[in-house]
């Protein structure tokens, strides 16, 4: 014989009920206010992605180092991935030696600025061999020379209010976002040489993004604007970068 | 008896001879993992298909040598975004109800009394004994239906807490930002490619279980394997203690 669901149960069912929604309701908000949410996290995938994030955001938040190797470790044959970019722009700069070439910085920044690649050059730099993967499944490693992200970014002043760090780049289809997490960090380059060299063309002259806690796709080339922002709801689709419009996760740790 | 008429063919509680083969946590989390190790495998493929290329040690690509190139063609290069999605999300999936299974595992003895081989249960003969019997293609009956045998024990002892681990272990040896943080992971395998070839081969393993698994349903009785994995209940009058 069953029972109908007696009074008891059901006010208890929905108390919990009402416990759990709320209990959702403070994560979300304490998520948010930490900066475990990221913005491709809508749709049928959005839990997962949020739920790695979040983790990996706890886990790193000690600041944790990309692992970086020997000299005997860099490849020979570091592959070129993906073509140069097709615009008049990009070819008179590298035409002329990329010495018209200026790094715009903007955006929550108390001194917007720009910067020639000699000007990044004096400032402090860090070599690092680190090791590029991309989502495909291939890698290489190699030693990259560049001034850290941050150096620039104490040098215009960024706003306390900053949540992203976003990458344009001369490549018009290309741009992307860093939290602010990812672009203290100390391994976060903006990288103008490479294996001892100036940094080659088909990896990225005159500057690229090397984020060596993330996938390839995550290392923007041929850079030409940095913009500080609260939020990247009004770039594009508002999703924080090209990848997730076309398929691939904004955050790129795995 | 409303009731079990109610479930036409399938023995319910109030039948008096039916016995509980697999508890609600067992079912539940059989299911969830089966599907969320179908969505594994289907974007694990995709995945691979943008480069089936497999290296050994930390680096490799189309200008290295390789350890094995799949007959397999570069199809979805630059297309393969939602297979992503889909495995990281399949793969929290995954763990999350590992998790259960594996506390609830401990907490009910589960895995002492029905799953792990006893010591003396591990003997060549029996191993042999109880290949024969399923070289025979012999439908078991439902009362041998109660437990597994030991091979069963043996398979099933290595793929969840030999292979399961090992596809977890690769994978998040394959992660930057997780290696960053736990550099033994990848360390101890020699490398981010060989974790991502041995990610592969774990994961050749786990496939070949699903297919002998089902054939194994298929040949013992579809109907005496499935009714207590979906029910919890088996026909069969337990005689054991």
């Amino acid at each position: 014989m069953k029972q109908p669901i007696s009074r008891r149960k059901l006010l208890k069912a929905s108390l919990a009920t009402a416990a759990g929604a709320s209990g959702m309701v403070v994560a979300a908000r304490l998520a948010d206010r930490y900066g475990l949410i990221p913005p491709d996290y809508r749709g049928i995938y959005g839990i997962g992605e949020t739920l790695t994030y979040a983790s990996q955001r706890v886990l790193m938040s000690y600041h944790s180092l990309a692992r970086e190797f020997k000299e005997s470790q860099i490849s020979t044959v570091p592959i070129v991935n993906g073509d140069l970019p097709h615009n008049e722009v990009y070819e008179n700069l590298l035409a002329g030696g990329f010495n018209a070439w200026r790094l715009t910085v903007d955006g929550l920044v108390d001194r917007p600025s720009s910067f020639s690649i000699e000007q990044l050059k004096s400032l402090p730099a860090r070599t690092q061999i680190t090791q590029l993967a991309c989502e495909e499944g291939w890698s290489f490693i190699a030693k990259w020379t560049g001034v850290p992200l941050s150096e620039v970014l104490n040098l215009v002043g960024v706003r306390p209010q900053a949540k992203y760090v976003v990458f344009f780049t001369l490549d018009k289809q290309w741009w992307d976002s860093l939290d602010m997490p990812e672009a203290s960090h100390s391994q976060t380059l903006l990288a103008y040489g490479m294996n001892g060299s100036d940094l080659p063309e088909g990896h990225g002259a005159p500057l690229r993004l090397r984020v060596p806690r993330q996938l390839g796709y995550k290392n923007l080339k041929h850079l030409s604007r940095i913009t500080v922002t609260d939020s990247v709801k009004d770039i594009g689709e508002g999703l924080g970068s090209v990848s997730p419009e076309i398929g691939y996760s904004w955050y790129a740790g795995i | 008896m409303a009731e079990s008429a109610s479930f036409a063919g399938f023995a319910s509680r109030s039948d008096t001879t039916a016995s509980l083969r697999h508890p609600a946590v067992i079912r539940i989390t059989h299911w969830i993992n089966a599907l969320s190790f179908i969505a594994l495998l289907v974007s694990g493929i995709a995945i691979l298909l943008s480069h089936p290329r497999l290296y050994w040690g930390e680096t490799g690509n189309v200008a290295t040598p390789s350890l094995i190139d799949l007959p397999l063609p570069f199809v979805l290069a630059n297309q393969n975004g939602w297979a992503r999605y889909l495995h990281f999300q399949a793969a929290w999936l995954a763990v999350l109800n590992g998790l259960v299974y594996v506390l609830s595992g401990l907490l009910t003895r589960h895995f002492r009394k029905s799953l792990l081989p006893a010591w003396g249960e591990i003997s060549w003969r029996s191993v042999v004994q109880s290949i024969v019997n399923h070289a025979r293609i012999r439908r078991r009956s439902e009362e041998e239906s109660l437990a597994y045998n030991v091979l069963e024990r043996i398979t099933y002892s290595i793929v969840i807490f030999i292979l399961f681990p090992l596809a977890i272990w690769t994978g998040l040896a394959m992660s930057p930002a997780i290696t960053s943080v736990f550099p033994t992971l990848v360390l101890i395998l020699g490398g981010q490619q060989s974790a991502r070839t041995i990610h592969f081969f774990v994961s050749c393993f786990l496939a070949m279980f699903l297919v002998i698994h089902i054939a194994m349903v298929c040949l013992a009785g579809f109907g005496t394997c499935m009714r207590p994995m979906i029910t919890g209940y088996s026909a069969a009058k337990r005689t054991e203690v």
